[in-house]
């Protein structure tokens, strides 16, 4: 090769990412560009959708090979994504953040958080009618759980080719809780329910009972759904680290270095699962409409709990508290506060609402706890 | 086993399993509670 050839050859290898360039990487990047729009302008998520955004905009930069087998993207996918590590430690994170104060002071309250993963079983059947394969169908019915780190988690076990979708899906929908949420909650109560005043709120547990709290949680669902201890576990030892009231470092740690760096890990690794190539298909608005009809599901299964608990009780139960049971936390029991006082502006349903949002975390964890027994048990996993 | 019949397993030990376990926590809750019952601070 002459110097001049040589310096041709140069200047060819310049902007060659622009000659691999598909039509749907370019679309990927718009995507990326619309999640920065969303977290800057809307403030929607952006702890999540910034760092989303960008490793989907580094990804779909052609022979860049960030996710190739030693890419920079790759090595953050397989140390936490493929095995399941970081939505764990996001689970700790969590679990330190949350008071379940409010849920152990009405323990019922737990019911409607398992009410409102009902969606997650009911999609996983819609999802087989819509010729998904089983491991397919249990990772878009996850989505109902409405519970990003449980969604990443059970989809990076069974079907980690959708995990961009899914987790996109299972974050979009629940900020878009105060949008999905009202006009059922409209639909479903009535005039009479909506007004129910649940009385003044009275605090009556003990420090010793929070205490134990994590710790009955881990054992009590270990032993009945071992293979969801991970998920569970994680979360009840942040917070047993929050309520033991010893190890204060660590509970900080849990709740703002480790979550604020495995959320950042988190969110550029999922970005990078969302290849043009592979992301651009029709499953993956199948993917997406399954989703919303998943965190719907939950809704009515929630409202319709907490009207049977109107009835049980003597309309001492307001109804619209069942909304909060999914996981989407705080945001379902701000919704309820909100719609409550829209028909009573003196209703205050929020310290309940939180209760049955604290239970809708649990609820997600054991409802996936279970699914991962039951697949694992029948030679599934 | 088809896809079908262990969809419809995971619909009913599914939302059974997550209805019994959660209802024993709030039993057990309840029952702690009641072992170490909330004293107000004076």
């Amino acid at each position: 090769m002459t110097p001049l050839e040589a310096i041709g050859e140069g200047f060819k290898a310049l902007g060659m990412g622009f000659s691999a360039l598909h039509w749907s990487n370019l679309l990927m990047i718009g995507v990326g560009l619309f999640f920065f729009y969303l977290g800057i302008k809307r403030d929607v998520e952006p702890v999540l959708l910034i760092p989303i955004g960008f490793g989907c905009i580094l990804v779909n930069i052609p022979l860049s090979e960030m996710m190739e087998e030693g890419g920079f993207l790759r090595i953050f996918y397989d140390a936490g994504i493929r095995n399941e590590l970081f939505p764990l430690l996001i689970f700790v994170g969590i679990g330190a953040m949350t008071d379940f104060g409010l849920l152990l002071e009405r323990p019922y309250t737990f019911l409607l958080g398992a009410a409102g993963q009902f969606g997650i079983f009911l999609t996983l059947l819609l999802a087989l009618a819509l010729g998904f394969d089983l491991k397919e169908a249990v990772s878009i019915g996850i989505i109902g759980a409405c519970d990003g780190p449980t969604a990443i988690y059970v989809t990076s076990k069974y079907a980690p080719h959708l995990l961009g979708a899914v987790a996109v899906a299972a974050y979009s929908y629940m900020s878009l809780v105060p949008i999905i949420q009202p006009p059922i909650m409209k639909a479903l109560t009535t005039q009479k329910e909506k007004i129910t005043v649940m009385g003044s709120y009275k605090k009556t547990v003990s420090q010793t009972t929070k205490i134990f709290f994590p710790v009955v949680m881990t054992i009590l669902v270990g032993f009945i759904a071992p293979k969801g201890l991970p998920l569970v576990g994680s979360l009840m030892l942040g917070n047993f680290l929050r309520e033991c009231g010893v190890v204060e470092r660590l509970s900080k740690s849990a709740q703002n270095e480790i979550a604020n760096v495995v959320t950042l890990l988190l969110g550029l690794t999922i970005g990078a699962t969302m290849s043009g190539p592979i992301f651009v298909k029709p499953q993956t608005l199948l993917v997406f409409g399954l989703g919303f009809l998943a965190i719907c599901l939950d809704t009515v299964c929630g409202l319709l709990l907490g009207k049977l608990l109107y009835v049980l009780t003597g309309g001492k139960v307001n109804p619209l508290i069942g909304a909060a049971g999914i996981s989407a936390f705080p945001m379902a029991a701000r919704v309820v506060q909100r719609e409550g006082q829209k028909y009573n502006p003196k209703n205050y349903l929020i310290m309940y609402a939180m209760g049955a949002n604290a239970g809708g975390q649990v609820g997600s964890v054991v409802a996936a706890s279970i699914m991962l027994s039951v697949l694992t048990k029948m030679g599934i996993g | 086993m088809g896809k079908w019949e262990i969809g419809l397993t995971l619909l009913l030990v599914g939302v059974g399993g997550t209805f019994l376990v959660l209802g024993i926590c709030s039993l057990v809750m309840e029952l702690l509670k009641r072992i170490f019952p909330y004293k107000e601070e004076r």
